[in-house]
């Protein structure tokens, strides 16, 4: 008998996950700005404050320095806290208790002291909400030690990874990009719409996925640039190229295994990345690959990124800054695919 | 200190045009968005924060102000910027994205920068503080005239930046005003819940300097406790905070459901309008005739409707020049 599957928004599959952890683990409590009655501004914890109540799942003030220092707290004496920062731009005012206590603790104790924070945060533009509001910063969270860095594309992984992050005793970085939530006043990517079942499961930290199976060119992706990616692979076909596409899901810990293998199979490297273009995931990837082999190019690799200016509220501009599915069908389009010795050596 | 005739009616023509300009905004916002409400969509995308209700706080400070005055306004800033004098065609372009915009389009409706009257706002909780102190310290150390304001909102103040701002302020004895708008909500978590004490005024008092509560959202009201904390800051004798009580009539911005409202607060809230309720106290007093009245009207919506004209008949700048200015 045919059974229908139940999809989700990744911002319903993250609410349960946290309901499913909330209800076998006493520990874990919720904190965060309008993350009680009004289930956080991206939907994220809807749901949770009936059934849970103002004690696990608690409106904050304004006071991200006190909160996520207070997570910190909580977690190093036992509990279990998931703390929502609204939107990750807002990372300025309380990165002190991020980067220095929340990150480094476990290091500075040799291990005697745990701080399982699940920091969830909202990333991404493309709506003209300014530079203020529209960041990715993965790059700034995945570079400093000590601190998982999660990035879901789907509702699926989105589910998996949260309850993944909720059970690992170390602090973990769980970014989701806004057009993903299922907001519809986001203007959501329908791919994130995804079948999850309704028990409980993990999906492992430090494994890459292939969304998609090719052989000409492998395009490395994370969150809503996955999505890109696919509908440019889509385009490509009907040019007769393969590609490939790698759905990042963590950058910390990075599945550098994952990437080298897919590029070794197609020769070419495509990395997609909504974050800035300097200093950041796309020249990690990049570098994962050549200093590892650089004769397994057939070409140079490439990158499609944010590039290196504060993101502009008008929409002509940030549509045209953004990295979307043309600029990768023309990325990949430049390569050359009869060529078949390697390039670079 | 009370305000003359003359700055009643500049305060009260001032509240307007903020009103008329926001339901102008508000209409102009939908523009596009339906059937499905879609932020991405329309004539002005992203996120809009409404002043509507706030009115009197913008207009009995401002009235005390010159262009050389500083402010740092806030994530819902238009009310404050149209009293600071804040060029409304270049602003309006600005909230459309549009070339001619104070920054080309770069900024947006919570980035409004304009230096030719000193204003400027950030969409960051808290801190526009820091740099209010410090503009007021410049002035200070260069012995040049003008007083700094920085507006938040009342749960702004359960921010490090805050304390740490009326601290620093307080020991340098910088002349800086804190402006607390406190319409007791913070997007959907009210005040009580998020402080423990009732008045923001409280807290400015721990820091050793003057606190003062002003019930009643009345913009003359404002007006005179805003001239002894601005008098003060120009005297050198210091900051000061004002902890206003305000009404936010709309949303937290536009798309808010508002489920969080208890029950009848926002009709309560509109039967408090505070342009009706000045406009019936300047009539009753015969500042203003019912003609006059009906003149300011429409001299205000003309001022509006001639921004909106210029912001919808300007360009785009092309998209190539997101590059400029990352360095100047
Ligand atoms: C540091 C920081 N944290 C959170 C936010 C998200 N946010 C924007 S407005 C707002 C509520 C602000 O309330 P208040 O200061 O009282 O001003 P109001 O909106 O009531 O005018 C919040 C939580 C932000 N912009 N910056």
């Amino acid at each position: 008998m045919a059974v229908k599957e139940r999809k989700l928004t990744i911002a319903r599959a993250m609410a349960e996950g946290i309901a499913q952890e909330m209800r076998t683990d006493e520990s874990v409590f919720v904190m965060g700005e309008d993350v009680g009655p009004l289930g956080g501004v991206f939907g994220n914890t809807r749901g949770l404050y009936d059934e849970f109540g103002a004690e696990r799942v608690r409106d904050t003030p304004i006071s991200e320095t006190a909160f996520m220092g207070a997570a910190v707290g909580a977690a190093s004496d036992g509990m279990r806290p998931i703390v929502e920062l609204m939107f990750v731009d807002f990372f300025g005012v309380c990165f002190d208790a991020i980067y220095n206590n929340m990150a480094k603790n476990a290091y500075f104790s040799g291990g005697n002291v745990k701080v399982p924070v699940v920091l969830m945060t909202s990333t991404g533009g493309g709506y003209s909400d300014g530079g203020q509001h529209s960041q990715c910063v993965y790059g700034t969270f995945a570079h400093l030690p000590g601190m998982k860095v999660v990035v879901p594309s789907n509702a699926y992984d989105a589910k998996g990874m949260m309850i993944a992050a909720i059970r690992d005793d170390n602090p973990v970085i769980f970014m989701y990009h806004k057009s993903l939530q299922g907001m519809g006043w986001l203007g959501t990517e329908k791919g994130a719409t995804v079948h999850v079942p309704e028990e409980e499961y993990v999906v492992e930290f430090g494994k890459a996925s292939t969304a998609k199976e090719g052989s000409d060119v492998t395009i490395v992706s994370l969150g809503v640039g996955v999505h890109h990616a696919l509908k440019a692979a889509k385009t490509l076909e009907q040019d007769g190229i393969s590609a490939e596409v790698i759905d990042l899901r963590t950058l910390v810990p990075l599945d550098r295994d994952y990437i080298f293998a897919s590029v070794k199979k197609t020769g070419r490297l495509v990395v997609v990345d909504e974050d800035y273009h300097s200093y950041g995931v796309s020249g990690e990837v990049m570098a994962s690959v050549v200093e590892r082999d650089i004769s397994i190019l057939k070409a140079a690799p490439k990158r499609i990124a944010y590039p290196d200016i504060p993101i502009p509220f008008s929409p002509i501009m940030e549509q045209w800054a953004l990295p979307n599915v043309e600029k990768i069908v023309e990325a990949c389009l430049a390569f050359d695919y009869h060529q078949e010795q390697a390039a670079l050596i | 200190m009370k305000p003359s005739l003359e700055q009643k009616v500049w305060m009260y023509e001032h509240m307007l045009v903020s009103r008329y300009y926001e339901q102008a905004i508000e209409k102009i916002y939908l523009e596009g968005k339906s059937p499905v409400f879609n932020m991405a969509k329309g004539t002005i995308p992203g996120e809009m924060h409404l002043s509507n209700g706030q009115e009197p706080c913008a207009v009995g400070v401002c009235a005390h102000l010159h262009d050389y005055d500083i402010i740092t306004a806030t994530h819902r800033p238009h009310h404050q910027a149209i009293a600071k004098g804040v060029d409304l065609k270049r602003m309006t372009a600005e909230i459309f994205g549009k070339k001619s915009g104070l920054s080309g389009g770069r900024g947006g409706h919570m980035h409004l920068f304009d230096p030719a009257v000193n204003f400027s706002c950030s969409g960051i909780i808290g801190q526009g503080m820091g740099p209010a102190v410090g503009a007021a310290l410049s002035r200070k150390l260069q012995n040049k005239p003008g007083v700094a304001i920085s507006y938040i909102g009342d749960a702004a103040s359960n921010q490090g930046a805050f304390h740490e701002s009326l601290n620093l302020a307080a020991v340098w004895k910088l002349p800086v005003v804190f402006v607390v708008e406190d319409n007791a909500w913070g997007i959907s978590v009210a005040k009580e819940t998020s402080m423990s004490v009732t008045h923001n005024a409280v807290r400015a008092q721990s820091y050793g300097i003057p606190g003062v509560f002003v019930p009643g959202n009345d913009p003359v009201a404002i007006f005179e406790a805003a001239g002894e904390a601005i008098t003060r800051a120009r005297n050198g004798e210091g900051p000061s905070l004002l902890d206003l009580e305000t009404y936010r009539l709309a949303g937290h911005f536009m798309g808010d459901g508002e489920d969080y409202r208890p029950a009848g607060e926002k009709a309560a809230l509109a039967e408090k309008d505070p342009i009706l309720v000045f406009e019936q106290t300047l009539l009753n007093e015969k500042v203003i005739t019912p003609d006059e009245n009906e003149q300011m009207k429409k001299a205000a919506l003309s001022r509006v409707e001639e921004a909106v004209e210029f912001a919808r008949s300007s360009d785009y700048a092309p998209a190539e020049e997101a590059m400029d200015f990352v360095f100047v």
